[in-house]
């Protein structure tokens, strides 16, 4: 459904479609009028896309092209809820037509190169630009024994939504009673930092469900804490028998090992289903590796990251701080003071879409303004959300956004079951709301 | 009222607010470090676009728990946020974010969304209902809530439209206090379930629903 009004799309570009015909220049345009100014956007996940429609509604007569490998994205967020068995892998997808009939070019292939005025793909085709916006996610840095065609086969990290989703899913719905899951979180920084407890916490959720109540989910964790630490803790104790004192314990279905109790894991021997860790060997029958990670490959192809393995840029305009006209949004820049989540991503290609258009129509820039909302569900019966959220300012000097309020769920004496239920609607009405705001559909 | 919000929501004093005590004191100490000054003045659209991923593009939501927020009445999308942000609605997230925002940026974003245009939400509702829903609709809120919850003028929320299951956690949290009611409209509503039940509350949300 296309929301915006068209008329006043009209009406604000009015001025600027005048200005386009005098200047009309030879490039590929497939809109039906000039563009003043082309932006080309590498990947079209939940930055990307979103910059492009935002960029688009603030100035029409810009031309925009999103490139982007895959037909359909399948947002991480929620993922967690198919691979626990309560939603269809396709709960998860969103097209590109929705994007194409505001008046974005959709060009699926996959970008091989970055110059300072255009991209190559790898079918050979050239797109110029005068502002490139790279949203290319993570890319994963794998431990000995395990890698991405493993993770296709065997051991999926599922940190990309799809058939790895699909794939874990399957391995536990097959899985008997009594059977072993091991989830290896990473180290930080990361790509959804509560996603591996929500994930622990709807496995459980499913294994209980499920009557499978024998089974066990070991977390082999390289670190001693995590996002809403208390607040998965409390609803691992409330909803599947975890014992703080003892991370676990004999009645708990799930245990969390902790980096100083050698949850750090070194190798995977896939044939032998078994995990090396600092300590000792695991052994099981479901393993889900999430490795660390650094910025998606085009990234590091085309020089935008630093020893870090991510994207420095200016916070006010998420232009490269290495390369001119090249700005990086989302998981893979830099965003000191934002978390790596899908809402974040969003936020920060809202702030970047207005700060191109300013500089494409040599305007100084406003004040930006992000936000972040992220929601993960413990338990579906009885429902049980819980949530951060922030918003945050720039600083003056632009070293940093800065949280100026939000927080966490309340939980221990200010726990409130209703609250906790309806958190488990809104996280599912926030995610309608935030795919048809990102993808138009 | 409106000057302790101006207070809390100064940008000065929230980032006062996460401070342990020690750093406050270290605060007021003359040689006390300064707070890294914020960049102010993000326009209402600006403000308002970070609103979208969760009220939906526009302010029209997609989601049924979540309320659409455009083309509602200034003056009541004002009333909201201070009561979210003063706790006289109790809430799950919005009195975390609403901390976040000055008076003026409140009043701002209350403006963008009021100009916004409304979609009435596609729900199914059931039709016997509904009807019953109209008659009571007419006997205690039509007063307020005039042209079936449709007309903004008398700065009332927009029913006619609304997702059901966002007007089901509303009338909930009136009927438990978790949420500031005027007098008048308690009276009403206590009316209403004295007289129907919470039967009749559910027939009320359905017309409201069944609103194209």
């Amino acid at each position: 459904m296309n929301k915006f009004n068209r008329r006043n799309f009209i009406k604000v570009s009015g001025g600027a479609l005048g200005v386009a015909a005098v200047s009309a220049t030879t490039f590929y345009t497939p809109s039906a009028y000039a563009a003043k100014a082309r932006v080309v956007i590498v990947g079209g996940g939940m930055g990307g896309a979103t910059a492009a429609r935002y960029i688009k509604r603030l100035d029409p007569a810009i031309d925009v092209t999103i490139v982007e490998a895959n037909p359909t994205y399948h947002t991480c967020f929620l993922s967690n809820m198919v691979i626990g068995n309560e939603r269809k892998l396709d709960y998860l997808a969103h097209g590109y037509a929705g994007l194409a009939k505001e008046g974005i070019n959709i060009v699926h292939d996959t970008v091989s190169a970055i110059d300072d005025n255009s991209i190559t793909t790898a079918s050979g085709k050239k797109l110029a630009f005068d502002r490139c916006i790279v949203s290319p996610g993570v890319s994963f840095k794998f431990i000995d024994g395990h890698n991405e065609k493993l993770a296709n086969t065997k051991v999926p990290h599922a940190w990309k939504a799809g058939k790895q989703t699909q794939l874990l899913r399957d391995q536990l719905t097959s899985m008997k009673d009594g059977g072993t899951v091991l989830i290896c979180p990473p180290r930080n920084p990361f790509r959804c930092p509560p996603g591996p407890y929500e994930r622990a916490s709807l496995i459980a959720n499913y294994l209980k469900k499920s009557g499978k109540k024998k089974s066990k989910i070991i977390i082999l964790d390289p670190k001693d804490k995590f996002s809403k630490f208390g607040l998965f803790r409390e609803g691992w104790k409330n909803h599947y028998g975890f014992d703080g004192q003892q991370n676990g314990g004999e009645k708990s279905m799930i245990t969390w090992i902790k980096a100083a109790e050698g949850g750090a894991i070194e190798e995977l021997d896939a044939k032998n289903m078994t995990v090396t860790a600092a300590v000792e060997d695991f052994k099981a029958d479901v393993i889900n590796i999430i490795p660390d990670q650094k910025a998606g490959h085009i990234a590091h192809v085309a020089g935008l990251v630093d020893k870090s393995g991510w994207c420095p840029v200016n916070l006010h305009t998420f232009e490269s701080t290495i390369r001119s006209n090249i700005h990086v949004i989302g998981d893979a820049s830099i965003a000191k003071g934002m978390p790596k989540s899908g809402y974040a991503a969003a936020s920060e290609a809202k702030v970047c879409a207005a700060s191109v258009v300013q500089l494409l129509n040599g305007q100084s820039l406003t004040t930006p303004s992000y936000v972040n909302t992220c929601y993960s569900i413990l338990s579906t019966n009885p429902a049980d959300g819980i949530s951060v959220a922030a918003v945050y300012r720039l600083r003056e000097d632009g070293s940093k956004i800065q949280k100026v309020s939000g927080g966490l769920t309340p939980s221990g004496k200010d726990y409130n079951a209703s609250h906790r239920a309806r958190e488990v609607q809104y996280a599912l009405s926030w995610y309608e709301n935030i795919t048809s705001n990102t993808f138009a559909d | 009222m409106r000057y302790k919000l101006l207070a809390i929501s100064t940008l000065a004093s929230v980032l006062v607010v996460g401070c342990s005590s020690e750093e406050v004191v270290k605060k007021d100490a003359p040689a006390a470090k300064a707070k890294p000054a914020l960049m102010m003045g993000a326009s209402a659209s600006m403000l308002s676009e970070t609103c979208e991923g969760c009220h939906g593009t526009s302010g029209n939501s997609s989601g049924p728990a979540i309320p659409s927020i455009a083309g509602m009445s200034e003056d009541y999308l004002v009333e909201a946020m201070e009561d979210y942000l003063s706790g006289d609605t109790q809430s799950t997230i919005m009195g975390r974010i609403i901390k976040g925002y000055t008076q003026d940026e409140i009043e701002s974003m209350a403006k963008y969304y009021s100009s916004q245009t409304y979609i009435p939400a596609k729900q199914a509702t059931n039709a016997t209902m509904a009807k019953k829903g109209k008659q009571l609709h007419n006997t205690y809120c039509e007063k307020c809530h005039s042209d079936g919850g449709i007309n903004i003028e008398d700065d009332s929320g927009l029913l006619a439209g609304q997702w059901m299951p966002y007007l089901q956690y509303s009338l909930e949290d009136y009927t438990n206090s978790d949420r500031t009611i005027s007098k008048k409209m308690k009276k009403k509503l206590d009316a209403l379930i004295a007289k129907e039940g919470h039967a009749g509350v559910k027939s009320v949300i359905q017309y409201y629903g069944s609103y194209k």
